[in-house]
């Protein structure tokens, strides 16, 4: 069945802190592959209580891992939710139990196509199957029965994440006692698929991608994914946010140099962007995790209305969505809420006022933070867990 | 930090009309109340009456209030947000003070009873003695403490008087299962007259099946 190992396959990995659970059971993939064996890495902050019952599973963003709450190992930036994760915050580490998996297909251990393919004993690439955002929760719940976890208190995470969230309560609403999708859709708009696959078109544009086999040849398309990053850092933010922060500022100089350097601080911080990523994230893992929120329809998986993903679910939800987030507007949000009321769910629903987009989700916004709280406390009256 | 009751008036100081509200709602059963404002009526319930209570509010500071508070609520309206629900949803579904807010009033009521397997509707009345003689003396629209806005801004498009409303519900098939008059601190009104006398009506209704 499954057991825990140390150490997942590249020497890279092997001095990142957290855990590693390989499990040797088949997953069956919704393109029909089995895959086996396969690892998910994850990280864990705080205590599980003696009865199982204050676990918080986190689902990272396209771009995210499993370091929610510490200094990423490969940047040493703070953990991408250290804003709401840990002692005495939202998601308080000393009141519940966070897991956080790195996604399936994904880059910082959990397998992916950068992962070593056991039959051909080369790195996956392009072989790598095509997985969903139910791929990759079907292999998070192998954790999470892995840990011995009935139900969990809470499923959360924004985008990409909240796909995640609903997928969860969806597939497993036994297992999910409350669920808080963040600025995220019911499925992926026409638009998101378009950004995404410029960013998908950049990579294979670089040369050095080779069609998929840069490891073998030991290469490299960092151009191709940070441009890619560049392209999807803007639709992150919104435009009175880049106005703000940078409006038509030039980069240390005093006039245009009629030439096609970073004049502007724009540019020059969209590079930095691009390059600083490029140093943390795999291309091929690009391609394949922004392919499976593409493939993302909820409604569509359940008989073309989304009100049947839901129905008799007795879990508790939040749906929280920011005002400039023009990724996944307000609108996405409230399909979901709809949905939710038509199968009469026990549903909260906040729009937070920002002018931050997108990214407002991972930033310290107390308004978010004040609705999330009170959410979770008042589940945990509910759940029966010991006041904060 | 814990729920935080604070923010809100303790039970015994429930606005008037808010408490015969509560006072029509069995405990334990699923209520929805629409127009929620910041959750007092919703806390009130739920904390000591162990409904299962959900808000709808239009305002999304009340709504992120409530949900601070622990409630569950969404931001929503009477004319758009209630299609969605399907039939026999809830036990009771409250609208207080809001009726004369909506659009399309007639639909809003159908859908209230639809969902609802009771409705608790209150709104101003119109009839009111002050509101008759303040048009008949003083040439004026109402201003009193629960029709406060002038007439070039009021959100109240759909006034209608204590017997407009039963008229109408009896024109729908709507069963008038108990109404009660409130005088203007929300006291029930028992004498004679009260679509002349009474500020406010409170209505307990059901849909005829």
């Amino acid at each position: 069945m499954t057991k825990p190992v140390a150490a997942p396959t590249l020497n890279a990995r092997a001095k990142q802190p957290g855990h590693v659970l390989r499990v040797t059971e088949a997953l069956a993939l919704d393109c029909g592959v089995r895959l086996a064996p396969y690892t998910i890495a994850y990280q864990t902050y705080g205590t599980l209580n003696a009865d199982k019952s204050n676990a918080i599973l986190v689902c990272h963003a396209l771009t995210g891992d499993q370091y929610v709450a510490e200094p990423h190992p490969l940047t040493g930036k703070p953990g991408w939710w250290d804003t709401l994760a840990g002692p005495g915050k939202v998601l308080d580490t000393e009141r519940y139990f966070l897991i956080c998996p790195n996604v399936l297909g994904g880059c910082m251990g959990s397998t992916g196509p950068s992962d070593v393919d056991p039959a051909t004993g080369k790195p996956w690439g392009l072989s790598f199957p095509v997985i969903t955002i139910a791929d990759m929760v079907r292999a998070q719940k192998q954790l999470v029965d892995h840990l011995g976890i009935e139900q969990l208190f809470c499923v959360t995470g924004g985008s990409m994440g909240g796909m995640q969230v609903l997928q969860w309560a969806a597939s497993y609403p036994e297992r999910v006692f409350s669920a808080v999708p963040i600025a995220t859709a019911p499925r992926h708009s026409a638009q998101n698929i378009a950004f995404h696959e410029v960013g998908r078109q950049a990579i294979m544009a670089d040369p050095e991608w080779c069609g998929g086999n840069y490891q073998q040849q030991e290469r490299e398309p960092r151009r191709g994914l940070a441009v890619a990053r560049m392209a999807a850092h803007i639709t992150y933010l919104s435009e009175t946010a880049l106005h703000r922060k940078f409006g038509r500022n030039l980069q240390n100089r005093e006039a245009l140099t009629f030439g096609f350097d970073a004049d502007f601080q724009v540019e020059n911080y969209l590079r930095h962007q691009g390059v600083a990523f490029v140093e943390r994230f795999d291309a091929n893992s690009y391609l394949y995790i922004t392919r499976a929120c593409d493939y993302f329809d909820l409604a569509a998986e359940h008989g073309g209305a989304l009100v049947n993903a839901f129905r008799r679910s007795k879990t508790r939800f939040c749906v929280i969505s920011f005002t400039s987030d023009w990724l996944y507007p307000t609108r996405e949000s409230r399909e979901i809420v709809h949905a939710l009321n038509a199968a009469a769910a026990n549903v909260s629903f906040v729009e937070v006022a920002t002018d931050k987009g997108h990214d407002a989700f991972l930033l310290d916004e107390p308004e978010f933070h004040a609705t999330l709280r009170g959410f979770l406390d008042g589940c945990a009256q509910h759940r029966g867990l010991p006041g904060a | 930090m814990s729920v935080d009751a604070r923010a809100f008036n303790p039970p015994s100081e429930l606005r008037g009309d808010l408490r015969l509200v509560g006072s029509m709602i069995e405990p334990s059963t699923r209520v929805l109340d629409i127009g929620c404002g910041d959750g007092e009526l919703l806390y009130y319930l739920v904390h000591n009456k162990g409904v299962d209570g959900r808000g709808m509010e239009l305002s999304q500071s009340g709504v992120n209030s409530c949900v601070r508070h622990g409630l569950s609520v969404i931001q929503g309206d009477a004319d758009n947000d209630l299609e969605d629900y399907p039939s026999d949803a809830f036990d009771y579904v409250v609208l207080s003070q809001t009726l004369q807010a909506t659009r399309k009033p007639r639909e809003v009521l159908l859908n209230l009873v639809r969902i609802g397997r009771h409705a608790v509707v209150s709104f101003p009345n119109f009839g009111h003695w002050r509101i008759r003689l303040g048009l008949l003396i003083a040439g004026r629209l109402p201003s009193t403490a629960l029709l406060p806005y002038p007439w070039y801004e009021t959100p109240n498009i759909h006034l209608c008087t204590i017997r407009d409303f039963a008229l109408l519900c009896r024109d729908e098939g709507i069963r008038v299962e108990r109404s009660v008059s409130l005088d203007r601190f929300g006291r029930p009104y028992t004498r004679a007259l009260a679509n002349l006398m009474a500020e406010q009506g409170l209505f307990l209704l059901s849909r005829t099946r």
